[in-house]
């Protein structure tokens, strides 16, 4: 109850902030969630590669730009077109320029007048807000899950080997006081040697039970094993090659936030994602000439592959047999599946690994089991009224036929 | 009696009942002893089969490293696996078609017809939509050569120049020899060259020439020119031995012209009526309602007793010339002069004479202006003969210093290529731009190769007013370059022809437009839409001014009623054509529509003569070889027998016999060019004395898929009427087969032991005209190029292994009804009426071969699709054997990296040919069955584009491209649960209230029909019934 208060509380203070500073200065900033969300995806794909809302990166923070500038339209000619602004021999454009390193920012001629305003709707917006994520994570990693406890379930395997143990001492117990309580009787000489049968070690291993045992163990074993195998002809999860250029999506994908699809343009539009091509990394390292890991070595990489005409050629690392179709903006542009879905943490990996099995049995799985994405999608009405507005899985429309992916 | 109760052959072995024939009629796969190698025992197979599994998972473990390579500067429209489309024009020599090329990762990979062209109107043929595996062809020229050595532009362009201007200065006589050229900025280019060099003509010339009817024309209207024609227009044709559906000046906007009056339904019972009178049996013969057969020899007879009979009813003067007994003669006047003002009258011969008295009568039938657009000229066929000749005697009297033949091989392609030939060593300097190295590239000093059309810029004028453009659709694969800057080049212009054709537009067109866009909007939308139409129809009528008398007395003099001697007409193929594409193998293995022969040059006779020579074919196309003695000369080739041939005349088609073209096609069959004569002043394709043939003692094996997979004896199959049944009752002509119950016989749809499937998203269906299908063939190539449906050369299909996913059966009836009176049918077969019936994978409901797949890899979608997936199959067959309808294909040997299909596969066993390869669909292994999958690569783009717009699919979005290909729009593809698509209105669908996504709909078209319909299985393919617009006389 008290954290549900306090974060009213926090929520009225915030409101209260945000009517003020839209009566104090910028009554052009809007609040409204819809066109902040626009500034965000406007944000993600422009701005993202050089600007952080509350951090240095090449670009300044814009936290707070809407009050640092000089005015709202300064702003405006800036993005357009920062360049004729600095010649113009503007104070503060030249004052940014001086600090950001005489890096010029790329012009962005095609963006309207409200796009950049949702742009800064967003930065506001990013600015200010509260900070409860982290209380929220403080309280909630006590979660309560069913069944017994992992540490419990050792020290129950413990008692039971130890009751074995003991099981197995009374038992030998047992057999030596029977023995002894036999041989103080009279036996004839059969029964004696039943008794005292020797003990070798060859006539168990001779027996029929111990071999027929022992083959079928083998056999099962070794079929198992080759089963197994089988099943991994071909099957390369795991595997990462190493790259001409030693790539870090890790520090692009990662640290810097760049969206997926500023490089990987094709994973909306078609069947393949398309590894991008060096002019488009050459966007940002046209002034960003030394990396985070390798320094200057791997960038100069790209610079020649363009100064001398010569692609560079990556290793596949996901590769599907020619008899099977994937189509990526099926997946990322209509089902609006995550790249991660598939990939994997990709933004945690220096080097590129294929995370997923990329198996018939793999992708069947996740239609067997993944809503459609029917939302604001015409194309399923027909479907949904069928199937009286419920949730379809893949499989119901047919995403198990043969002729989905193999022709 | 019912017109239908016909019965149907699909050749004359079936119609005798050859032993060979009925031996194999009832299998699927023939044995035909092939296989039966005793050196290889099973012991060796299972040998083999031991390694190659371990060989297989040995090499299975490590994966090949495969690479990713990007663009380095990624052109902004071009992402990889995602199309583009350019709108461009197919040329070979005069043969036009606009085209859309489909380029994928920067490939042409499909040629579809662009529908924005008012002359080809998205209409393509079998040669266009192969054409673009031509570009492919391992035998184009690498770059520029000198003699057998290569040699850099720089060098040749300097030695060519010098040797132009050391001729020129001598005055010395130079001339440019091509085909027609329909570009008038190519023709602006010569017109650059000839400015320099004053003493250089052109020369124009056809493999099949049209010098005799612009030679009609000028003598009938004063202007040697070839008019546009208009067969929408006309209710009632009438052709003299014209393939206007085949071959003959335009046949692509004709087959969409013809289309037109062809198509009939319930609320239009109308249709055109068309007599054919011709020697060979052509496609345009096979459609026509009325066919009689003439020699050669008589054509000229037979239009001037048209003339006669139309010029009686006119009252106009009779002429001398004419002659009686002509079948069907006197009804086809009697219903031209109802129908004047909406007739037409076309005749392919190319004797000035007749063309003069066709033009007579087109003028008293009041054609022109109606059917015939005079003011809208046809640059199609410009070839002078009588120039062409001039040039050949001064090449032989040394009279020439240069010639550069343009694109044009008229030493394999000209009667007197041979004297041509031998004479171009007395020419000093010879050039070549053709793309390979024919026949007279080969001869010529200099080659300087050409682009492919795919590669090139052009622009072309086919008619008057109506323009086109050429973009390149890949860049140059070779080191050629545009044979116009060569010429420029030459002239001491050093100019791009790109922007040669640019500035040209400027000057000539752009002011002409109405469009109201300043250039360069103009030029991109121009560009864009492939064709450019400026002014509209202005001119006036013609007055016929011909002097018929004097083409009378001529034709007197040049024909006869009663020639009893043998004579020849030479044809074009509709595959291999003049003989310019025969290295294309798409081409080779295009069944012709007629005889089905593949891979092969034969000559066909008339079953009468094939009986007093002694010829016999059976069903393995086994038949023996004739010598045909012509004149002097003679030529060896194997007799087929064919129903439709004009008693006492051989049909023999040209294209063949060439010697510098490729591996593929090679040595194949013989070349007849130099069989045809000129008379009167221009060439003439038929031969009609001193011809003798004799019967060698020499066999030889014709590769047919005639006789393959054979219905006999259903007449569900065919289902057709005649138009004043049809005119009664729409019905006409159907089949309503039933099946009895203990108590009733019922339809065979109600009786079933499956449920019947609910499609609840789509329904796939097609449904096609029979009426309207020409059988041109065009889906078989379209079929191939957008399937990767593998080529397998002339001994496979012989073995009855053609890979088509779709085929035309070839339907001959006749009307006699009693099976057994052989006598009866054999008479009829003499002329028999042809009906095609394109087969293709009939996507049933209740699929047979489904049911008995032992692994599932046949099975049903939720679309209504019968699905392959072939890395399931494991080649057992019994889907073949059990499917009604034998569409489906076995894999017998691995047809890709395959040294042993490596001339006849180009596509899959060359680095070269496989850039023609659709990447959205599987290259078939061996041992895996194969079929028509309803193009689902297409299915699923189309939903996918309809996604991710967000929106319902429309219908059009998906087309396949058997339909894409199909001129006369018999095939009409669509989802049946769609109310609005053109399918469910053509079928006229309602569907039930219950069950509204039900595979089992109503179809009202009174039309459409699924074949065989006894067997209950239930097809999503329709057939729309065939009716023939002839009178029965006999009913």
């Amino acid at each position: 109850m008290t954290h549900q208060i306090s974060g009213l509380f926090k929520n009225l203070i915030t409101a209260l902030f945000i009517v003020l500073s839209l009566t104090s200065f910028s009554q052009d900033i809007s609040s409204d969630a819809g066109v902040i969300t626009q500034g965000e995806t406007l944000f993600n794909s422009n701005c993202k590669a050089c600007h952080r809302v509350d951090q240095k990166l090449i670009g300044p923070a814009l936290a707070g730009i809407e009050d640092r500038a000089p005015s709202i339209d300064w702003i405006k000619e800036f993005v357009r077109n920062s360049s004729k602004l600095i010649a113009s021999g503007d104070e503060y454009a030249n004052k940014v320029y001086e600090e950001s390193g005489k890096i010029l920012m790329t012009s962005f001629t095609s963006l309207s007048d409200d796009q950049i305003m949702s742009i800064l709707a967003y930065v506001k917006a990013e600015a200010e807000k509260p900070e409860e994520v982290a209380t929220v994570a403080d309280g909630g990693g006590t979660g309560s899950g069913d069944g017994v406890p992992p540490t419990y379930l050792n020290a129950i395997l413990v008692g039971m080997i130890v009751i074995l143990v003991l099981l197995l001492v009374i038992l030998g117990l047992i057999i030596s006081s029977l023995k002894r309580y036999l041989d103080q009787k009279d036996l004839t000489e059969e029964d004696r040697e039943v008794v005292h049968s020797p003990f070798t070690f060859s006539s168990i291993v001779q027996s029929t039970g111990f071999i027929f045992i022992v083959v079928f163990l083998v056999a099962s074993i070794s079929f198992k094993t080759v089963i197994d195998g089988l099943y991994t002809i071909g099957v390369q999860q795991g595997y990462a090659p190493k790259q001409p250029i030693a790539f870090s999506h890790k520090v692009h994908a990662g640290e810097y936030e760049i969206d997926c699809q500023y490089c990987h343009t094709g994973a909306i539009k078609g069947r393949s994602a398309n590894i991008p091509s060096p002019n488009i990394c050459m966007n940002c390292h046209t002034q960003i000439r030394s990396g985070t890991n390798t320094g200057e070595t791997e960038i100069a990489k790209i610079v020649s592959a363009i100064e001398t005409n010569r692609p560079i050629e990556w290793v596949r690392v996901h590769n599907l047999p020619d008899l099977a179709y994937f189509n990526h903006s099926q997946h990322v542009n209509v089902g609006g599946i995550e790249c991660q879905t598939c990939h994997g943490p990709i933004e945690e990996m220096d080097v590129v690994k294929q995370y997923s099995l990329l198996t018939m049995g793999w992708c069947i799985d996740c239609h067997r089991t993944t809503d459609l994405n029917t939302k604001g999608n015409e194309y399923y009405d027909n479907l949904l009224e069928l199937h009286n507005n419920n949730a379809m899985k893949v499989e119901d429309i047919g995403g198990l036929e043969c002729a989905k992916c193999h022709y | 009696m019912s017109i239908t109760k016909k019965t149907y052959w699909k050749g004359i072995q079936q119609l005798k009942n050859d032993p060979a024939f009925v031996e194999h009629a009832h299998k699927e796969f023939v044995d035909l002893g092939v296989e039966n190698d005793p050196r290889h025992t099973r012991r060796d197979f299972l040998k083999m089969m031991g390694f190659s599994v371990a060989a297989a998972s040995l090499a299975a473990c490590e994966a090949p490293i495969r690479k990713a390579i990007p663009f380095v500067n990624k052109p902004i429209d071009a992402d990889p696996s995602i199309p583009n489309y350019y709108a461009s024009t197919y040329i070979n020599g005069g043969d036009y078609c606009s085209i859309v090329v489909k380029t994928l990762e920067g490939r042409p990979i499909k040629i579809e017809g662009n529908t924005l062209s008012k002359v080809s109107n998205g209409g393509t043929n079998a040669q266009v939509e192969a054409s673009v595996m031509s570009l492919y062809d391992n035998y184009r020229l690498r770059g520029p050569k000198k003699d057998n050595g290569n040699v850099s532009w720089e060098d040749a362009d300097k030695e060519i120049t010098a040797k132009l201007q050391g001729v020129a200065a001598s005055n010395g006589q130079i001339r440019i020899v091509s085909n027609t050229i329909l570009s008038p900025s190519t023709k602006a280019a010569i017109q650059h060259f000839k400015s320099k060099y004053p003493t250089a003509n052109h020369i124009q010339y056809d493999q099949v020439s049209y010098y005799g009817m612009l030679k009609g024309n000028e003598a009938s209207f004063g202007k040697a020119f070839l008019p546009s024609y208009d067969f929408a227009k006309a209710n009632l044709i009438v052709s003299v031995g014209a393939d206007f559906l085949g071959t003959w000046l335009s046949p692509i906007e004709f087959a969409k012209q013809y289309s037109v009056n062809r198509k009939i339904s319930e609320e239009n019972r109308n249709m055109s009526r068309h007599y054919q009178f011709e020697t060979n049996l052509t496609l345009t013969g096979a459609n026509a309602d009325y066919r009689t057969m003439i020699r050669p020899s008589q054509q000229g007879l037979v239009v001037a007793q048209l003339y006669n009979l139309i010029a009686g009813k006119a009252g106009n003067a009779t002429i001398s010339a004419g002659m009686d007994k002509v079948a069907n003669l006197d009804k086809a006047a009697e219903e031209l002069w109802a129908n004047r003002g909406k007739a037409l009258l076309v005749c392919g011969s190319n004797d000035k004479d007749v063309q003069v008295l066709v033009n007579g009568i087109n003028s008293m039938l009041d054609s022109y202006g109606s059917t015939i657009l005079s003011n809208k000229a046809v640059n199609y066929r410009q070839g002078n003969d009588e120039e062409m000749a001039a040039f050949i005697a001064d090449a032989e009297a040394s009279r020439i210093g240069a010639v550069i033949f343009y694109n044009c091989n008229p030493v394999y392609d000209h009667p007197m290529g041979a004297q041509l030939g031998a004479a171009l060593k007395n020419i000093s300097l010879t050039v070549s731009t053709s793309y390979t190295e024919d026949e007279t590239a080969s001869m010529s000093t200099y080659k300087t190769p050409d682009h492919h059309y795919l590669e090139s810029w052009n622009d072309f004028e086919p008619k008057t007013n109506s323009f086109s453009l050429s973009q390149p659709a890949i860049t140059p694969i070779f080191n050629t370059r545009q044979a116009q800057e060569s010429l420029l080049m030459w002239a001491g212009e050093k100019v791009e022809y790109f922007s040669f054709v640019k500035n040209n537009w400027k000057d000539w067109y752009f002011n002409q437009s109405a469009l109201g866009l300043g250039f360069q909007a103009f030029w991109d939308k121009c560009l864009y839409d492939g064709v450019l139409e400026v002014g509209g129809e202005s001119g006036g009528s013609l007055s016929f001014a011909g002097d018929v008398n004097a083409a009378s007395s001529a034709i007197s003099a040049n024909y006869k009623a009663n020639n009893t001697g043998f004579e020849i007409a030479l044809y074009e193929s509709y595959g291999v054509g003049n003989g310019s594409q025969a290295n294309n193998p798409l081409l080779q293995e295009f069944p012709d529509p007629i005889t089905k022969a593949v891979w092969d040059n034969y000559a066909t006779i008339s079953q009468k003569d094939a009986a007093t020579l002694g010829v016999d074919n059976d069903a393995e196309g086994h038949t023996q070889y004739l010598n045909i003695a012509i004149g002097g000369k003679s030529v060896k080739l194997p007799a087929l027998v064919q129903p439709g041939q004009t008693p006492g005349t051989i049909g023999i088609a040209i294209g063949y016999g060439r010697t510098k073209v490729g591996k593929v096609a090679e040595n194949l069959g013989q070349n007849v060019y130099p069989f045809i004569v000129m008379s009167n002043g221009t060439l003439n394709y038929s031969i009609t004395s001193n011809v003798t043939p004799t019967l060698l003692d020499e066999s030889y094996q014709i590769a047919q898929t005639q006789t393959h997979q054979t219905y006999m004896g259903r007449s569900s199959v065919i289902q057709e009427s005649v138009l004043s049944e049809f005119k009664k009752d729409p019905e006409a002509g159907r089949e309503f087969p039933k099946i009895s119950k203990w108590d009733e016989k019922v339809d065979p749809g109600t009786v079933t032991l499956w449920k019947g499937h609910d499609y609840n998203n789509h329904h796939w269906g097609m449904s096609i005209d029979l009426n309207s299908c020409t059988g041109c063939g065009a889906c078989i190539v379209a079929c191939n190029v957008e399937n990767n449906v593998a080529l397998v050369g002339k001994q496979e299909v012989i073995n009855r292994r053609e890979m088509h996913w779709l085929r035309i059966d070839r339907y001959y009836s006749s009307s006699a009804t009693d099976i057994s009176d052989y006598e009866a049918l054999e008479h009829a077969a003499e002329n028999p009426e042809v009906v095609f019936q394109p087969m293709l994978c009939q996507h049933c409901n209740n699929a047979p071969c489904e049911t008995v797949c032992p692994v599932a890899a046949t099975t049903h979608s939720t679309e209504g699709l019968n699905q392959m997936a072939y890395n399931r199959c494991i080649g057992t067959r019994y889907c073949a054997n059990n499917c009604p309808y034998k569409v489906r294909r076995f894999n017998w040997f691995k047809y890709h990296d395959n040294q042993q299909f490596y001339e006849v596969n180009p596509s899959m066993n060359t680095d070269l040919g496989r850039m023609v390869l659709n990447p959205e669909v599987t290259v078939r292994s061996r041992g895996v069955m194969e079929k028509c999958s309803f193009c689902v690569q297409r299915i699923q783009s189309g939903k996918l584009a309809a996604k991710k717009e967000k929106r319902k699919l429309k219908d059009g979005d998906v087309v396949t491209a058997c339909q894409a290909s199909c001129t006369s729009g018999a095939i009409v593809f669509g989802d049946m649960n769609d109310s609005e698509s053109k399918i469910s209105k053509l079928l006229q669908i309602t569907r039930s209230k219950e069950r509204p996504n039900s595979s089992d709909k109503q179809i009202g078209n009174p039309r459409a029909y699924r074949v065989l319909e006894e067997i209950g299985v239930k097809p999503n393919i329709f057939y729309l019934t065939k009716i023939k617009n002839k009178e029965v006389t006999n009913a």
